[in-house]
């Protein structure tokens, strides 16, 4: 039983990286596929985090009389990668757009069907 | 948590893009809370901003352009499911062997991070351990950072920035004249908050070092009121106050100034980004770095997210016209 | 300043990527990115010495020594691969202009080479660092500029496989980033040379056998080993010339660099090939990869598909040589890792002469070539020779050796298909010169000039590289066999 309740978290966190993936995967829409990235990548965040929660601690902000804090480098290392996942979504965004413009549809078969023509 | 399961399937489901960047934005905004309620304040603060601010406001503006229905032939679900639940199933036998949720004595929370909770107080004298261990001991990867939101600048621009032909100005003129009659109340308002907005991002941007906060976030807000004040009085007024060449500068003066403190480091004798050797008093030196580090980021940051927004705004009248043709 | 080298190889690029906004010339510009690759190239150059007499630099970022801090971990086969990074950029540079001027519009080149020089830093970075969250770090700055280069090729289609390559790359990036979450939890730390102290004793944790599954699917789908390589082909096609003859030259080759620095140095021989079924795995996706790959690319009809089917199928080759797990397996793949470089360097830039003469690089456009372009072409068969694995080429070098490591290990069927797999390579490289000697040109087209001279020295620089390593094997043997060694733990 501890087990499970320890490991909650964690499998919560499984299953929307899960969700995330199967968007990416599974959809025909480049937009959405996008929105699924960042659900899956959000979900690896909240995984991070998770690991440095230290039971009773607090924000690792350094106050007088506080001894227990969380953990500081996962902060740090999800900060990075959360302005790391903002610049592949706008890349990503700015690539459907001109995929718009040149293609007219943000439908992956749509476009498979137009490239096979030219090939 | 159980919310976010919630809105993650409701992603999945649905077909109306707009309702599923709507939900994404929610989502980006729960992840952010669930942040707060496990001590990573720097992070919510980080994730509000971008999940549910900067990153939304894109693919508003994206389905905006590409339209917002989703059709739904010619999915391939079963490779999909194979793959996530091989996934799926891999993570969840990782964690059998897992320290438990909140476990001080894991190792991760024992091995590196003593000395950061311990010493960085004394080495660096900031109290927020966050800012220290980011600006600091692990400055390096910042700089990483942004340099990545600087190239995803570059290749927005690359990607989106007109060649020659200039759209004609005045017709967009007139859209936004239309915009402006309606919005009366909502623009002295707002032209009211953008000081306050722009000073707020000031005020994180310097109390990074006791509070969360920090030049990326400040980045953000700063950017986040241009960005309204282009909204709200057309794209061609806010191009005309913003000179484009000037952010794309202002972005790399941004990147430099981080870089620059590095080499300015290297030349007084440390190794790049030792800011022990910026001023007589270690201390001191580390504050200084930090200081203009972060101004760095922050400088970056803004003009990056401001480039984005005004390069994918300024597609929208022109993909229209591409749908009319 | 000697003892910044290591940083500043990667800082170099790094900063004068945003100064080129400020110089607003694409002449100019491009003049000084040249400058900087050929400076990051000569400092490669002299890590590589030191690091050959003196064993590993290490270099603390920022004063804090790690496991606190990041640190830059220079060994041989680090200095080795931004050698063969930095040498390659740089000869691809001096094409660069004549060739973008007619692939990208005036206004969007600046952009280009500043992306151009982010993906050179992003690379370099991965193979200098000695921490696994910055490996990560440079690993997106190189991908995203990757991306955003790929898309600017004139073709439509660049778009939707640069597309296709962003979902694919970010999931493998984020397979990464799970993978290293899960070392951090077990050990605590970010270190590489930290983490192969660390790692031993939570070894057999269900939680670290994940975390190397995730690292290795991850790091597959950045390699384009089959069956993940479906992005690479489009994206190598439609890619501007330029951009293309950078990335086959190197970007994969980072990706096996990182597959060898994490098996090795992190995880450890033993538990990379014991646990898992690791090394039967990859021998055999090795060996499909080279001959599911090598038949596409006898099929197309697009040259630049040719060669970039047949680069999946050489990454095939690398993998089976890792995957032998001796110093001899390993430093046959180390050498292919160079000698690929030169070959597909110098194949991607003949092609980019034809793209710029022609405007295409259908096989139907070949036809006639062979007079017309003279020395393009001959350019195209030394390479496709070199490729074939013909003796007095650097292609033969490296199968010979990976057939004898194969045999040596008893794996006679192994180095018999590797045999075999050059048969397909015969096949498709000959379908090129019989197009381009033995069929007349399409009548009514106006016949092509020779490429001119900014494409025709890089080529043959890299050409003569290509003969004079083939017959003078004695440096990049040295360096890969030394480099191979450090990293199986034998002191030379």
């Amino acid at each position: 039983m501890t087990t499970v309740l320890g490991l909650y978290n964690y499998w919560i966190v499984v299953v929307l990286m899960m969700i995330g993936l199967y968007i990416v995967i599974a959809n025909g829409n480049l937009v959405k596929k996008i929105i699924g990235l960042n659900i899956f990548q959000t979900s690896v965040f909240i995984f991070y985090i998770s690991l440095g929660k230290v039971d009773g601690g607090t924000a690792p902000i350094l106050v007088e009389g506080v001894e227990l804090y969380s953990n500081p480098l996962t902060h740090v290392l999800i900060l990075t990668a959360i302005v790391v996942s903002l610049a592949t979504t706008a890349l990503g965004l700015a690539i459907v757009v001109r995929i718009k413009e040149a293609y007219g549809s943000i439908e992956e078969e749509e476009i498979q069907i137009k490239d096979n023509k030219e090939c | 948590m159980a919310f976010l399961v919630c809105v993650a399937i409701a992603i999945v489901r649905l077909k109306d893009l707009f309702a599923v960047a709507m939900l994404a934005g929610i989502y980006g905004l729960l992840s952010a809370s669930l942040f707060v309620s496990m001590d990573a304040v720097d992070v919510a603060f980080t994730e509000a901003s971008v999940g549910a601010g900067i990153s939304t406001l894109l693919m508003l503006t994206t389905i905006a352009m590409t339209g917002r229905s989703e059709k739904t032939s010619g999915h391939k679900p079963l490779l999909a499911l194979t793959v996530v639940c091989v996934t799926g199933a891999l993570l969840i036998y990782a964690t059998l062997d897992m320290p438990s949720y909140g476990d001080v004595n894991s190792a991760a929370n024992l091995h590196v991070v003593q000395r950061y909770l311990n010493d960085s107080f004394m080495e660096i004298g900031v109290e927020n351990i966050v800012t220290s261990v980011l600006a600091s001991y692990r400055g390096f990867d910042t700089f990483g950072e942004v340099v990545v939101i600087f190239t995803a600048g570059i290749g927005v621009l690359a990607l989106l920035s007109f060649s020659r032909r200039e759209k004609d100005d005045s017709e967009i003129d007139s859209i936004n004249e239309s915009m402006h009659e309606e919005h009366l109340v909502v623009r002295i308002v707002s032209k009211i908050l953008i000081p306050f907005i722009l000073l707020f991002a000031l005020y994180v941007q310097f109390h990074g070092d006791f509070g969360p906060g920090g030049g990326f976030q400040a980045g953000v807000i700063f950017a986040a009121a241009i960005i309204l004040y282009a909204m709200l009085f057309g794209m061609s007024v806010a191009r005309r106050v913003i000179n484009q060449s000037f952010v794309q500068l202002f972005a790399a003066v941004g990147v430099l100034l981080y870089g620059g403190v590095g080499v300015v480091s290297m030349l007084s004798g440390g190794n790049f980004l030792d800011y022990n050797v910026l001023a007589a008093d270690p201390v001191a030196g580390q504050h200084l770095g930090i200081l203009l580090i972060e101004l760095g980021v922050g400088i970056a940051v803004a003009m990056v997210v401001i480039i984005i927004f005004f390069n994918f705004a300024s597609r929208i009248g022109f993909s229209s016209e591409g749908d009319k043709l | 300043m000697l003892t910044h080298l290591p940083a500043l190889q990667v800082l170099i690029p790094l900063m004068a990527a945003p100064l080129c906004l400020f110089l607003r010339r694409p002449h100019l510009v491009w003049m000084f990115t040249l400058i900087v690759s050929g400076l990051a190239f000569l400092i490669s150059v002299a890590l590589l010495q030191q690091v050959m007499v003196s064993g590993p630099i290490i270099y603390e970022m920022g004063g804090w020594s790690g496991p606190w801090g990041i640190e830059y971990r220079i060994d041989r086969l680090s200095a080795f691969l931004s050698l063969i990074i930095t040498a390659m950029s740089t000869v691809v540079l001096i094409a660069a202009q004549t060739s973008i001027d007619k692939e990208i519009p005036k206004n969007r080149q600046i952009y280009f080479y500043i992306l151009f020089l982010f993906a050179l830093t992003g690379l370099l970075g991965i193979v200098s660092t000695g921490d696994v969250f910055n490996v990560f770090v440079f690993l997106e700055i190189s991908s995203l500029s990757t991306y955003a280069l790929i898309a600017l090729g004139k073709d439509r289609r660049a778009l939707w496989a640069a597309y296709q390559y962003l979902i694919m790359g970010t999931i493998g990036a984020t397979f990464i980033l799970i993978s290293i979450g899960l070392m951090y939890q077990m050990t605590g730390t970010l270190n590489m040379a930290d983490l192969a102290v660390l790692l031993p004793e939570v070894a057999q944790t269900r939680t670290i056998f994940a975390a190397f599954a995730f690292f290795v699917v991850g790091v597959c789908l950045k390699l384009a080993l089959f069956p993940l390589h479906l992005w690479l082909p489009n994206a190598y096609a439609y890619a501007p010339s330029i951009v293309t003859a950078f990335l086959a030259a190197t970007a994969t080759k980072v990706a096996v660099y990182l597959l060898i620095r994490f098996t090795y140095s992190i995880f450890g021989i033993s538990f990379s090939f014991t646990t898992l079924p690791l090394q039967t795995l990859f021998v055999v996706l090795g060996l499909v990869g080279v001959f599911v790959a090598s038949t596409a690319a006898v099929y197309q009809k697009n040259v630049k598909h040719v060669f970039a089917y047949s680069s999946v199928a050489q990454v095939g080759y690398m993998i089976v040589g890792f995957s032998i797990g001796t110093t001899a397996g390993l430093m046959a793949t180390l050498l292919h890792l160079f000698n690929h470089a030169l070959m597909k360097g110098a194949l991607f830039l003949a092609l980019g002469a034809v793209m710029y003469r022609i405007g295409s690089v259908q096989l139907s456009s070949f036809n006639g070539l062979g007079r017309q372009m003279p020395f393009t072409m001959a350019a195209i068969v030394a390479g496709g020779l070199s490729l074939i694995g013909v003796p007095l080429t650097v292609g033969f070098v490296s199968k010979w050796y990976l057939v004898m490591a194969s045999i040596e290990n008893g794996w006679w069927p192994v180095a018999v298909l590797i045999l075999l797999g050059s048969l397909f390579a015969i096949v498709y490289v000959w379908r090129i010169i019989e197009a381009a000697y033995f069929k007349d040109p399409v009548a009514g087209k106006e016949p092509a000039k020779e490429a001119p001279l900014a494409f025709l020295i890089p080529i043959w620089l890299l050409v003569g590289a290509n003969i004079y390593f083939g017959i003078d094997t004695r440096l990049s043997i040295q360096v890969a066999q030394a480099a191979a060694h450090s990293l199986l733990g034998i002191s030379p």
